[in-house]
């Protein structure tokens, strides 16, 4: 299923601040993510993973180290194609969902193509024919004050997914939900995200959902401390995992 | 995205609200303030507005408004009306008598002399009764409000009498004069009889008023006048400038009526601007999102500055409406006539809205752009 390098970062540095203030948030992190794959970043609070993504994501700029996202050096692209970029290519899943409260579950995830300049109705058509697909066809109209959190959170994959990027990144995308939610939306991560153009980077500390991996790779204190390929994970993104397979842990 | 900068706008709708409430608050406060200090300035001139047929007037030279005249001598008229470009220039009298009802009932009032001839000076709108009848012997016109004052709860009718310096006057009309800066009842009676309505202390030739004639304009025949008689010369709106001006420099009304504008100004604007600024800062996390999302800076620049436009329009509106609402409302009351919403007034407001809209948007544009869409990974 694997059919090429999506990210590849080599000796990534990462610091913020100076002088006595100064962090070094990575201290030369070596990670790399596949097309076609779940590549898992895990690891204890504060050890890199979120600066980690968003450095990847083009959200932050890395102080040092090489790296490419998409075959693309972003050091190299000014503020503007930085956002164009982004906009193209990146798909995001957040914890705490951010969906925009006053737009409906369908406008929610319309707003990539919006943003992208696709009329309203046609973005707002594409999106409600997604969350279809989703399982969430019967709440496109929905505000997402009415969903649970785990509707929330596949708008949200929707909305990641609707412009069809070619990299999503994911937040603790089942830190907030229950077990039965939190296995739903890994579900449709693993069966929907993945393809063989895209790669898909899940940052998270939840146990329960190791087993849909393909790669998992360890941080701690800003470094990559082990990488390790999870076989089973990937016959679950194919087959569709079963209630085991959710709960196996990294031993 | 514009409906998307709407949508988040309106979405909350207590916030939404709140934050038109304040504008339209500030905007009626403003509008309310300026409006009443406004009105209430050109009521120091408003029997100088209402003398409609001459555009130029005439005075001692140490006159400074309305209510300050000195008499003038009967050959100043003449000299005035030989003066090249005077189409025709006639007396006035501008006098203050007490008028006693049969019941005992009196008030001081302003009592103006119109000359015999024209009745050059009168206000147009006639209420009851006629101009005309003024050239009967011992007939006063007073206006709606004195009338009130004079006679509470009576009907508006012709025929009744006052005393005016041992004077039995009948009132011939009922007219619809502006109202004075003080709540005086306004009369108007012949020149020749006002003088005697007056008693001892009258000052006969209070003003003279002229006309330019055809091809001169009332600022050249008042420098033509001022030159070849040295009387002071001042056109309608010149005078009524002269009046608030004088009314600005030796009153309290300023300051106070200052004090208020300024602090609604500074609350209103303080209220409004704050709150929009908070609303975005409430927001951040949204703009983040879409920052994260790959929405330009320049897309979430103009969602900002469309919902400060919506929400200020709209808050402007509303308070307008409730300034127009109230000054129709007051408009017919006795006390209140006359005070109207002015143009002015709203486009003043209006900058200022638009002010407050500017720098909160300024603000708001200011934490939007420096907000790091990192942070929508940070919970």
């Amino acid at each position: 299923m694997t059919s090429g390098v999506a990210v590849s970062c080599l000796g990534v540095r990462k610091h913020f601040g100076e002088g006595e203030a100064r962090i070094e948030a990575l201290r030369g992190v070596d990670f790399s993510a596949g097309f076609g794959e779940l590549s898992f970043l895990v690891g204890p609070s504060g050890c890199g993973k979120t600066t980690l993504i968003s450095v990847i994501a083009g959200l932050l700029h890395r102080t040092g180290g090489e790296m490419t996202v998409l075959g693309a050096r972003l050091d190299g692209l000014s503020d503007r194609e930085r956002v164009v970029f982004r906009r193209r290519n990146l798909g995001f899943v957040f914890q705490q969902y951010n969906l925009l409260p006053a737009l409906t579950s369908a406008e929610n995830v319309a707003v990539p193509l919006l943003a992208a300049g696709v009329p309203r109705k046609e973005a707002v058509e594409k999106a409600r024919a997604l969350l279809s697909r989703l399982g969430l066809g019967s709440r496109t109209s929905a505000l997402p004050s009415t969903l649970s959190g785990g509707q929330q959170q596949r708008v949200a994959l929707a909305r990641a997914l609707v412009h069809e990027p070619r990299l999503v990144v994911c937040d603790e995308p089942t830190a907030a939900l229950d077990h039965a939610s939190g296995k739903a939306v890994m579900e449709l991560l693993a069966g929907k995200a993945v393809q063989p153009d895209r790669a898909v980077i899940i940052v998270t500390h939840d146990t329960r959902v190791f087993g849909y991996a393909h790669s998992i790779a360890s941080m701690d204190d800003g470094r990559i401390v082990d990488v390790r390929r999870v076989a089973r994970g990937a016959r679950a993104a194919e087959a569709g995992p079963a209630d085991s397979v959710h709960e196996v842990a990294l031993a | 995205m514009n409906f998307v900068a709407l949508r988040m706008l309106t979405g909350d709708r207590s916030k939404y609200f709140g934050l038109v409430f304040a504008i339209a608050f500030c905007t009626f406060l403003l509008e309310n303030q300026t409006s009443i200090f406004a009105n209430i300035l050109k009521r120091t001139a408003s029997q100088i507005l209402d003398v409609t047929d001459a555009e130029v007037w005439v005075m001692d030279p140490r006159t400074e408004y309305w209510e300050q005249t000195k008499a003038l001598k009967d050959t100043d008229l003449t000299r005035v009306r030989g003066v090249p470009g005077v189409q025709w220039a006639v007396r006035l009298f501008k006098g203050n008598p007490v008028a006693r009802t049969l019941s005992g009932k009196f008030a001081v009032a302003f009592l103006v002399g119109l000359d015999d001839a024209t009745l050059v000076g009168a206000p147009r709108k006639m209420l009851l009764g006629s101009w005309e009848r003024l050239r009967e012997p011992d007939s006063v016109v007073i206006d709606k409000a004195g009338y009130i004052l004079l006679f509470p709860d009576e009907p508006l009718e012709l025929g009744r009498t006052l005393e005016m310096n041992d004077h039995k006057v009948t009132i011939v009309g009922i007219s619809d004069a502006s109202a004075p800066f003080v709540s005086l009842p306004v009369m108007h009676a012949r020149y020749s009889e006002a003088v005697t309505f007056l008693g001892r202390e009258r000052t006969e030739l209070s003003f003279i008023v002229a006309r330019p004639a055809p091809g001169v304009s009332a600022q050249e025949l008042t420098e033509r006048i001022e030159a070849r008689t040295s009387l002071r010369a001042r056109t309608t709106d010149e005078f009524m400038w002269d009046c608030i001006d004088y009314y600005l420099k030796n009153t309290g009304i300023p300051v106070n009526f200052g004090i208020t504008i300024a602090v609604a100004l500074v609350v209103g604007t303080v209220v409004a601007g704050q709150t929009f600024y908070l609303f975005t800062v409430e927001n951040l996390k949204q703009f983040g999102a879409l920052k994260a999302i790959g929405v330009a800076n320049s897309r979430l620049v103009g969602m900002i500055l469309l919902q400060a436009a919506s929400v200020a329009a709209l808050g402007f509106a509303i308070g307008t409406g409730m300034a127009a609402t109230f000054f129709e409302i007051t408009l017919h009351k006795v006390a209140t006539r006359g005070i109207v919403l002015m143009w002015q007034c709203v486009a003043i407001t209006g900058a200022c809205i638009l002010f407050v809209a500017i720098v909160a948007s300024i603000l708001s544009i200011r934490r939007v752009l420096v907000l790091e869409p990192a942070a929508v990974f940070r919970g």
